[in-house]
């Protein structure tokens, strides 16, 4: 094991290296990072467990990176030591905001490209935005080991892409170790040593910021120029706040207090407040005695571009989803929130997501780090209407859909980029009609790939598409896809009522060609959801007073148990205590009884569809002409 | 109020049914001397073991006014054994004289000779399991009987001057509306003066219920069971049944008086394995908790299983020292103490017959009953029966007025009948007996 000699705050700059890593999910980015640190010897192999740098509970099930982390780590290259700085990135469509942040912070991008996949429109799009940054590319081939791997067909793919030659592209294996001394060292001989002013006024970018139950917000921060030292006055030019840093340190691997950050380093500052909004990602870090003029340019703020209602199950639980949410804002810009009332669910948060992972992730992580028991509505896109009388209204929610005539109805386009072996071209431009996508161009990346742009509303992408894509393509497609303005369309917002009465969180605003799929599939759905009452209740959906798909669950009629004797007494009074207990789960809708289980099941938004629904679909279709 | 009856379970039988979850054995011997042939006198002992219990906790119950044989098949038994325990329970706590004394019988173990002992011991009631009259509804049940045997047995139990009922199940897999009708006819052209029919209640763990799960056999269905009730119902009370309890039709005067009884919340010894026994006797005493503290205090017999030992459920409950048992979690009331003690025998022959050469009353636990449990359950068993529930009991036993909003609904809804002070269940709040028992639980603020 190496022992580090560039202490923090008093590094030179010209032996640093700041990069990151970009892959696509799968394409074994963590296990790089990983055997990188293992080589660097800061992480004892017997601490060395599989994806040190994920470190939430879900990023490790799912394999998955969410949150970008910051590792300092030695590395020796001919007698020399280097201080590299290594900052891990998200791999999902849903995060690229994230990855734009951690370019920031960086010299130099690894690209990393799976050798038996080849590359991934996600990685493209973040290849071209590291390129857009000027960063220098190390193009990379991982799995090298495994059979199936074909790397010269990939790294003459790459070199295409990016204009190098075939030799260039690295071969390595994270899972053997093969390779990896090699690559670091190319990042060493390549990627350009920060150029910041040491002597200038400290300024440093705030790339990311994480609550921590026990120290409160820790902030991960870029130096830029001068230096921060521990006891010294800071400010958020941004915020225009100042606060006294409790701990400067470097994450190697684990948090470790520095007396000071120099120019060109990447560490962390911990200020000891709670407040979660006092520490905003992309805002600029000066010091209060001598402080910078002009603030880093910082980030753009993400654009929610999916949206859902999020509820606690018990409503009791509402302030503590307000106090998650805070908390979860603070690292993840991205989500918004205000609060929301339904008849049927109670109050809760309407909330703006990234896309449909990004809001799983977020109800994933109130579930399991804060405890929440949350139903969540149908995501849903944002629509700008306009009424006959001339009233504009901007629509995140189908209960905000205006009653009356309606001039136009725009909703939100994206240009959509997706990757696939040619032999799925058919039925991915299939799949793409049903979404009413409208195709553009298609290249061959390589004889035996292509890449197809489609225009298409957002909400065709955000229900089940994804999904979709990658059982027709038996998982080999990927997608990637960015906002292109608005489009005016047919639309329709159908509501479902139960025993007449209408259930704002089952309302959906869909296309018109799709409004019997939905309203059939939802009452069928629903039917068998909700238990047998003591009376008839019927399921309707209904586009304004219009019904245009019906369920009707008949009337339970008995419900006693036969016997009841000596030996049966206790079991049947604990059976009765017992449905009791669960009566409490239930929402009264009306006089309907409908267990918590029905909601999330009815909104989950699996569309498998036997033949029944199908029928019942063309014959709903059928009947209104 | 104030009776005392006694259940003597008999858990064996010649074969198991596919339905059945009783707690029943096949086997003649099942060790630890706990067999056929010996099991009139176990159930002897453990009469006189209760009855030193009663004794030393001066329990204090009137002579017993009905007594039940239940199984399993009793009539498996040579008639003199279930005469030796009729005599032993008149010996040990006096009998009434107008006492009901009923076996449950399956119509192909008694013959009119066995009847004849049966009466000559006391025995003045017999139950027989006819099921159905249909033989494929019988071979779907796993019964070995004939529509025939019924039919002698009946005929002979009348002719020697004891009452007879039969029992019948509907909604038997593969059972129609006709086969139905066929049984309730050809019941009451034995010209019994007592019906109890049963919905098939499926139990997961039995033959029936795997077969069901495999898709081996259609699973009972809920609608075709309550057309079935209803069918059943009006035959009945057309030929002079009138429904004395959910699944019960006598003439008036016929009525089951062990079985009312339970509905009551009457006290019960009961004895053989796995029976359940019932004292309200304890009630307003603090002996209840006493006694189960002591019980469960004495060491667990080694090697067999569990006996009464402070790992049920009851200590479990219990454990807690600062909590006073029978102490109401809400203010307010008078009626602090645990209005009853209810207690369950090891269910198994030989752990039970094990238990009493320990020396010990082989109860596998108890749980006693405050007055939330006793509400619940007052509740549940009246609501059975065509009297009902009087509301001013009722806002006695909760300490609380009751909710007219909720009753109300349920009157609307057709589900209940005020009759007076009284509320009653329509024949459609027989069929929808637990919405209603809620409700009603409901309005007594039980939630």
């Amino acid at each position: 094991m190496q022992e580090a000699k560039n202490q923090p705050g008093f590094t030179d700059q010209s032996l640093i290296r700041n990069f990151c890593i970009i892959a696509h999910i799968d394409h074994g980015k963590s296990t790089v990072a990983d055997r990188i640190l293992q080589l660097s010897g800061i992480v004892p192999k017997r601490e060395m467990h599989d994806r040190f740098l994920d470190r939430m509970d879900i990023e490790q099930e799912r394999g998955i990176t969410i949150k970008s982390q910051a590792v300092r780590l030695p590395w020796v290259k001919d007698g020399v030591e280097y201080t590299l700085g290594m900052i891990d990135t998200p791999g999902h469509v849903d995060f690229t905001y994230e990855v734009s942040r951690a370019l920031e912070a960086c010299e130099g991008a690894v690209l990393l490209v799976d050798a038996t996949q080849g590359i991934e429109a996600q990685t493209l799009s973040n290849l071209y935005m590291a390129l857009e940054d000027d960063l220098t590319i190390i193009p990379v081939l991982n799995k090298i080991d495994l059979p199936s791997a074909e790397p010269d067909k990939h790294a003459e793919e790459i070199a295409n892409l990016i204009g190098c030659s075939t030799d260039e592209v690295l071969r390595v294996s994270g899972k053997t170790g093969e390779g990896i001394r090699e690559l670091v060292d190319r990042i060493v001989d390549r990627i350009p040593a920060p150029k910041g002013d040491p002597k200038a006024p400290a300024r440093a970018l705030i790339f990311d910021s994480v609550y921590d139950s026990y120290r409160g917000i820790v902030t991960y921060i870029r130096m830029v120029d001068g230096e921060l030292k521990e006891r010294q006055k800071i400010r958020m030019m941004g915020r225009g706040t100042v606060h006294d840093p409790i701990e400067l340190g470097v994450i190697s691997p684990d948090m470790t207090p520095t007396k000071a950050l120099g120019a060109g380093e990447v560490g962390y500052v911990i200020t000891g407040v709670k407040d979660v909004s006092q520490s905003k990602v992309g805002d600029t870090v000066t010091t209060e005695a001598n402080p910078a003029k002009e603030p880093l340019p910082g980030y753009q703020d993400p654009q929610p571009m999916v949206y859902s209602g999020l509820f606690p199950i018990d409503n009791a639980q509402f302030p503590e989803l307000r106090d998650a949410l805070d908390k979860l804002k603070l690292n993840d810009a991205a989500l918004v929130y205000e609060p929301e009332t339904s008849v049927a669910l109670g109050f809760g948060f309407r909330c703006g997501f990234l896309g449909l992972l990004h809001m799983e992730i977020v109800t994933e992580r109130l579930s399991r780090e804060f405890g929440m028991d949350l139903i969540a509505t149908a995501p849903n896109v944002t629509y700008q209407v306009t009424m006959e009388d001339g009233s504009e209204h901007t629509v995140t929610n189908p209960s905000e859909f205006p009653d009356g005539k309606v001039r136009q109805i725009l909703e939100p386009v994206v240009s959509a980029d997706i990757i696939t072996p040619k032999e799925f071209i058919g039925p991915v431009m299939e799949l793409c009609q049903d979404h009413r996508g409208q195709m553009g161009t298609m290249e061959y990346l390589s004889p035996e790939r292509v890449e197809m742009h489609y225009r298409m509303p957002l909400a065709e992408i955000v229900f089940d598409f994804f999904d979709q894509l990658k059982s027709r393509t038996k998982g080999y497609a990927s997608l990637d896809y960015q906002p292109d303005g608005t489009q005016s369309a047919d639309l329709v917002k159908v509501d479902i009522l139960i025993q007449g009465e209408k259930i704002d969180a089952f309302s959906a605003i869909v296309h018109k060609d799709k409004a019997y799929a939905y309203g059939v599939m939802m009452t069928k759905k629903l039917r068998k959801l909700i238990p047998r009452q003591q009376f008839e209740i019927p399921i309707q959906a209904a586009i304004g007073s219009r019904i245009i798909a019906r369920e009707t669950i008949s009337a339970l009629r008995k419900d006693v148990l036969a016997k009841c004797y000596g030996g049966d007494i206790t079991r049947k009074r604990k059976l009765l205590e017992k449905q009791k207990a669960g009566k409490k789960r239930m929402k009264m809708l009306g006089h309907v009884e409908v267990p918590q289980e029905a909601f999330i099941a009815a909104l989950s938004t699996g569309q498998a569809q036997d033949r029944d629904t199908k029928d019942k679909i063309r014959a709903a279709a059928k009947k209104e002409g | 109020m104030g009776s005392y009856q006694v259940y003597i379970h008999v858990p064996f039988c010649m074969r198991r049914c596919g339905y059945c979850d009783f707690n029943t054995y096949t086997a003649r011997d099942l060790g630890g001397g706990a067999s056929r042939e010996h099991y009139a006198d176990l159930a002897i002992q453990e009469m006189r073991m209760v009855r030193d219990w009663q004794t030393s906790r001066g329990l204090i119950e009137p002579p017993v006014s009905t007594i039940f044989f239940g199984g399993g098949t009793p009539t498996i038994l040579p008639a003199q054994d279930l005469v030796r325990m009729v005599e032993a329970v008149a010996d040990l706590w006096g009998l009434s004289p107008e006492a009901e004394i009923t076996t449950e019988a399956n119509p192909d173990t008694v013959d009119r000779a066995y009847l004849e002992q049966l009466l000559r011991g006391g025995i003045n009631r017999v139950s027989f399991g006819m099921q159905s009259a249909v033989p494929s509804v019988l071979a779907t049940l796993d019964r070995t009987h004939t529509p025939a045997n019924v039919t002698t047995d009946v005929a002979a139990a009348k002719d020697l001057g004891l009452r007879a009922s039969v029992d019948l199940i509907y909604g038997t897999p593969g059972e129609r509306l006709e086969d139905w009708r066929t049984s309730l006819q050809a019941a009451l052209d034995l010209g019994v003066d007592h019906v109890s029919a049963y919905a098939l209640t499926l139990e997961p763990t039995t033959k029936m219920g795997r077969a069901v799960r495999r898709g081996q056999l259609p699973a009972p269905d809920d609608d075709d069971e309550a057309t079935k009730y209803e069918m059943a119902d009006d035959m009945l009370s057309q030929a002079g049944l009138y429904w004395y309890e959910i699944s019960n039709w006598a003439r008036p005067g016929q009525e089951s008086r062990h079985n009312l009884g339970y509905w009551h919340n009457v006290d019960w010894a009961g004895i053989g394995p796995g029976a359940h026994s019932h004292y309200r006797a304890l009630e307003g005493q603090d002996t209840g908790m006493a006694l189960v503290e002591e019980a469960q205090k004495s060491e667990p017999i080694p090697s067999v299983s569990p006996g009464f030992r402070a790992t049920g459920k009851a200590a479990a409950q219990e454990a807690d020292p600062g909590a006073r048992w029978w102490l109401s979690p809400e203010p307010g009331l008078e009626e602090r103490h645990a209005r009853a003690i209810r207690s369950w025998d090891i269910a198994h022959p030989r752990d039970w017959a094990a238990a009493m050469d320990d020396g010990r009353v082989p109860w596998q636990d108890a749980e006693l009953l405050g007055w939330r449990q006793d509400l619940e359950e007052t509740v549940m068993l009246a609501l059975r029966l065509p009297e009902g529930l009087g509301l001013d009991r009722l806002t006695r036993l909760a300490g609380r007025p009751v909710d007219p909003k909720i009753l109300k609904d349920l009157v609307d809804q057709g589900l209940l009948l005020p009759v007076g002070d009284r509320i009653q269940v329509t024949r459609r709040g027989r069929l929808l007996n637990d919405l209603v028992i809620d409700q009603v639980l409901e309005a007594v603020g039980i939630r």
